[in-house]
């Protein structure tokens, strides 16, 4: 097989060549545009997400894939699934809100905890920090996808595997002729 | 179709484009679904202190206390693609520091499988009812409703507000904290 794919490389001449770089860019693209256009119609710097933890078993387990939208009119209230970041640490949480207090003029402070944990998220917070704000959020869960992300947790944890896959398909994309 | 090869790559995209199209059906079987029910919810006993509340400010605030009664039938929620449903009792109020103030008091996880008629009497909180500052004390107007977040196999997830509130006030004098 690899005979055969050398052989079709070798008779490609400089535009067929050219032609399937621009292919290749042309996947990229769309790739990135779909991502982005997913951040603005749902408001949310990450749209979609992978659940890390099992802190919010049994509804989800890690590897399980979360689409989140952040609408930023409407109020969050208790019961919501909301991802959120501690500021000073990249990870994102998701957990459930238990208490919400909101103020006249829409100032608003919630405390969340995770469904399979014992106690409320206090400890999880930056130092000092007692309560979250709107500002914290990256999004509300809306859509839920079992096992899916486990690619790329796979992915994550075995950089090498990510190397490999990302050489494959650009060598296959190169080759191949449609 | 004859190498090894290329018979796997067939099988495979074959077996990952059946699977995302049963998700894909799954999810819009239940879409519409509105997974609505009603709740019975009653208090027993009510009372509120005013204590330091030590894992958040140090300043005294309302804690609220009560037991409640609970019946909701919530089995025909169920169905092939409702995995779980999270259940939640709510308190909400005004004070004076909020304008609106929601505390979950009491929450459980039922899954597809267990019972979910709920009957309970006399029940117990599983979490503190602080308030952020001095609002409970006197406050006439507590509402408890009862809601649940449907977790799907594969879909959205909705969060329904059962129908059927329970409105309560707490005393007008904080009871002292030795007393119960």
């Amino acid at each position: 097989m690899l005979g055969s794919m050398l052989e079709e490389f070798q008779r490609m001449n400089k535009r067929q060549f050219f032609y399937q770089v621009l292919s290749f860019g042309m996947i990229v693209s769309s790739a990135l545009m779909i991502w982005k256009g997913l951040m603005v119609v749902t408001g949310s710097e990450s749209p979609i997400v992978v659940v890390l933890s099992g802190s919010m078993e049994p509804a989800f387990h890690r590897g399980d894939l979360l689409f989140l939208t952040n609408p930023t009119d409407e109020p969050i209230r208790v019961g919501e699934i909301v991802v959120f970041k501690i500021e000073g640490r990249d990870i994102p949480i998701v957990h459930r809100v238990l208490k919400v207090h909101e103020k006249e003029n829409g100032t608003s402070k919630f405390l969340t905890k995770g469904d399979n944990n014992r106690v409320d998220d206090r400890g999880l917070y930056a130092p000092g920090q007692l309560w979250l704000t709107p500002r914290d959020v990256v999004g509300r869960a809306k859509g839920f996808l079992p096992y899916v992300g486990m690619v790329t947790i796979m992915m994550n944890e075995y950089p090498k595997l990510k190397y490999a896959v990302l050489a494959c398909l650009g060598l296959y994309v190169l080759i191949h002729r449609e | 179709m004859h190498t090894f090869l290329t018979r796997g790559n067939a099988l495979l995209t074959f077996t990952l484009s059946v699977l995302a199209g049963l998700t894909f059906f799954c999810f819009l079987s239940t879409a519409l679904n509105a997974y609505s029910a009603t709740a019975t919810i009653d208090t027993v006993k009510v009372l509120v202190k005013n204590v330091p509340d030590y894992s958040a400010q140090k300043e005294k605030q309302d804690l609220g206390y009560l037991m409640f009664d609970l019946q909701a039938n919530l089995d025909p929620l169920f169905n092939w693609n409702a995995k779980q449903l999270f259940v939640f009792l709510t308190a909400e109020y005004e004070s004076l520091n909020n304008k609106l103030n929601q505390v979950v008091l009491w929450d459980k996880i039922i899954q597809r499988g267990e019972n979910a008629n709920l009957d309970m009497k006399n029940m117990n909180t599983n979490y503190y009812f602080w308030d952020d500052g001095n609002g409970l004390r006197g406050n006439s107007n507590v509402t408890l409703t009862l809601s649940w977040n449907v977790i799907p196999n594969a879909g959205m997830l909705s969060i329904v507000r059962g129908s059927g509130s329970h409105s309560f006030s707490f005393p007008n004098e904080y009871t002292n904290v030795r007393a119960q």
